[in-house]
């Protein structure tokens, strides 16, 4: 299983009393009130410290994503931070943008043309992530209208693959984008396009996108394997109905882990940071989620029907103590062997062979996550890396120009680049190196 | 009858009927409910989706009513076919033009009120006569419009209730462990957004010199949604139109005080 060290990037400030004093997290929450500038440059550089680390430390990828007007994710342009990543991860880890919200770009050539100048300048490290977007960025922040979400997802994709892998310039007509001239420079390094990630929360048109395409689908939500077992059975099974194999690493998921000494030392260290994540970092009213026509009605009848509204009422109002956390699946908290030992069972549950370890969690402070990270890539992932080995499945998905680390042996250090033919030939001597911070 | 999902009536009065009009060379059908005898009056509904309710009872009293659903509460797709408000305005057109009616009072309320102005800009010369209910289109800097979207259901009942305790309340959200119904309703609220996310500013100050029809301004004087004075607005812009203020009223003042606006409408309707 690949693991990806994915940061949100929050605030690790709010003030104590942020869920009764303010309607949200997200959209609304007064940016001159609530935002420091001046911590945030230090949030900033504790951000890509930790990040950068992640690559030392032998971490497959490193995760950044985008949100908008949002205390727990104050990445606005992921790009950036990919780019900063770029120049500093010499143990070339994947580089990890899960994603761009493609119906926020318009002309989505502009993705077309950051995430090539990424993939260029990693040497063809970029996942390039293409999530549909929350309604909260897409309808609330950017004012894209709800029953426009999709199309223009849609109309977005196909002209980003267009622009990397047809010979420009051509012309595009679409009903959101109207390009006489499409001709981006340059096409990226990987070849023929990026590995392309899809993320969603669960509506049955991304998963038929993915099989359709060929895409790796990630499942991104907080609330962990119970909660997202309805939902990578549907994907499963609708993989099975249209005929696509059972590759584990067609499928990825999101969870919140904790490691400390045992399993006693993590609940006085970690605690407080995820009540603070459950509390302040998820407040977020429920007209918010979902504007009207943001959700088809395919994915709508889906939802009911497996009573996904009532299964997230039931799991916020869970008391987000120690006790429910753990056994709910929230957080995966622990020792390295308990942790471990959680992540194979939720892995093979779900079938999933991506891990978007949410490590820094809430208020978490840099050192702790520090420790977080270094406990995890030193006693965690050895454990749980070639849990899918034995099936002999390709992962197709990913970045050419990224160590493969999971190839060879159970040692961190006896990487191999997984593409010393088809990136640059300097490409192939760069990736060894010492995994040890 | 039709076998789309129904938006808003269970069952119809006996005295109501109903027709479907083919409409964008037939790709589309506007459902329409038809009632009363006397000159035509269309009826366009705002967000609350299309109801036989006692004003329009009232108003098919003197008149023939004709009440169209708005398109694509019940199938999303039919918004692929109306990406904007023009393209809107022309399926009304259309619609008129299957009914026969080639002049033709309108009444619009909140939403309605919008497609209504827009479409007696588009066509002077098909409305003879404009009644505006709590019209949305217009933008005031100095008086957003609240965002309906981004409120919670709780809050519904002071944005558009003059007396948010009323028996009124209970009807503008349904149950909330219903989530089919929930869905229903976020449906009919969506193919509304379409035409108006993220606010409710789509050019009609740029069309709506073009309105001949005499109009009535009717407003609920304690409409926070939309408060009068947006009928100041619209008065300011059109070549003539008088406003009545409905004490006691808020969003939905032909509802909420059936009375005052049934004869002030009525009045109106039937000046010759």
């Amino acid at each position: 299983m690949k693991s990806i060290f994915f940061h949100l990037m929050p605030y690790r400030d709010l003030p104590a009393d942020f869920e009764t004093r303010y309607e949200s997290i997200w959209v609304t929450p007064p940016n001159t009130e609530l935002c420091d500038p001046q911590r945030v440059a230090q949030y900033y550089q504790w951000n890509l410290d930790e990040l950068e680390l992640a690559d030392r430390l032998g971490f497959d990828g490193v995760g950044v994503n985008e949100h908008h007007q949002n205390g727990y994710g104050f990445m606005a342009s992921p790009n950036l931070m990919a780019a900063a990543l770029a120049r500093r991860t010499p143990n070339n880890s994947a580089i990890m943008v899960l994603g761009n919200t493609l119906a926020l770009y318009s002309p989505a050539t502009r993705v077309a043309e950051e995430f090539a100048m990424l993939d260029v300048l990693s040497n063809g490290r970029l996942a390039a992530g293409f999530p549909v977007g929350t309604s909260m960025d897409v309808n609330f922040c950017y004012g894209v209208t709800p029953t426009q979400t999709r199309p223009r997802f849609r109309e977005a994709e196909e002209l980003i693959i267009k622009a990397w892998t047809q010979p420009g310039p051509f012309t595009f007509n679409g009903k959101f984008n109207q390009l006489r001239y499409v001709n981006p420079w340059p096409q990226p390094l990987q070849k023929p396009h990026p590995p392309v990630w899809l993320a969603g929360g669960g509506s049955v048109e991304t998963w038929d996108l993915a099989a359709r395409r060929d895409y790796t689908y990630s499942y991104l939500s907080f609330f962990g394997a119970k909660f997202a077992k309805k939902l990578m059975d549907g994907f499963w099974h609708r993989m099975a109905e249209l005929g696509v194999d059972r590759n584990p690493f067609r499928a990825g998921f999101a969870q919140l882990i904790c490691v400390s000494e045992t399993d006693e030392s993590a609940e006085k260290e970690y605690l407080e940071h995820c009540s603070y994540f459950f509390n302040k970092c998820l407040h977020i009213p429920a007209h918010f989620m979902t504007a009207p026509g943001y959700r088809t009605r395919k994915s709508a009848e889906f939802a009911i029907r497996t009573n996904q509204p009532g299964d997230l009422a039931a799991a916020a109002a869970l008391e987000k103590n120690w006790k429910t956390l753990n056994e709910e699946g929230f957080i995966i908290a622990g020792s390295p062997a308990t942790v471990a030992d959680k992540l194979i069972e939720v892995a093979k549950t779900l079938r999933v062979g991506n891990l978007h370890a949410l490590l820094q969690i809430g208020s978490m402070g840099h050192e702790l996550t520090k420790k977080n990270l270094t406990l995890f890539a030193e006693e965690v992932i050895p454990r749980i890396r070639h849990i899918w080995d034995a099936e002999g499945w390709e992962h197709k998905w990913w970045p050419q120009g990224a160590t493969e680390r999971s190839a060879s042996g159970t040692s961190i250090g006896t990487e191999r680049s997984a593409s010393g033919t088809s990136i640059g030939t300097d490409r192939s001597k760069a990736a060894p190196a010492a995994s040890q911070a | 009858m039709t076998t789309e999902p129904m938006s808003a009536e269970t069952s119809l009065p006996p005295h109501v009927t109903e027709r479907l009009v083919p409409a964008l060379g037939g790709r589309m059908q506007a459902r329409v409910l038809v009632a009363g005898q006397g000159d035509p009056v269309l009826f366009l509904h705002g967000a609350g989706g299309l109801a036989w309710d006692p004003f329009l009872e009232a108003l098919s009293a003197g008149h023939t009513v004709y009440a169209p659903e708005h398109p694509g509460a019940g199938d999303s797709d039919a918004l692929e076919h109306l990406p904007g408000i023009w393209e809107l305005v022309l399926f009304y057109d259309e619609v008129l033009d299957g009914l026969g009616l080639d002049e033709v009072a309108v009444v619009g309320h909140s939403f309605g009120g919008m497609v209504a102005a827009e479409l007696a800009a588009n066509s002077p010369r098909r409305v003879s006569r404009l009644v505006l209910l709590s019209a949305i289109g217009l933008w005031r800097d100095d008086t957003p419009i609240p965002d309906i979207a981004g409120t919670s259901p709780a809050r519904l009942p002071e944005l558009l209730l003059a007396d948010p305790s009323g028996p009124l309340a209970e009807t503008l959200t349904p149950p909330a462990d219903d989530p089919q119904a929930l869905f229903e309703a976020a449906l009919r609220m969506a193919s509304i957004l379409h035409f108006v996310w993220p606010l409710p500013d789509k050019g009609l100050r740029e069309r709506i010199h073009r309105v001949s029809a005499p109009t009535l301004l009717v407003w609920g004087e304690r409409d926070a949604l939309v408060p009068p004075v947006y009928a100041d607005e619209f008065a300011g812009l059109l070549r003539q139109s008088e406003k009545v203020l409905i004490p006691g009223a808020g969003h939905l003042p032909q509802l909420e005080q059936p009375e005052p606006v049934r004869r002030a409408v009525l009045e109106f309707l039937g000046r010759p």
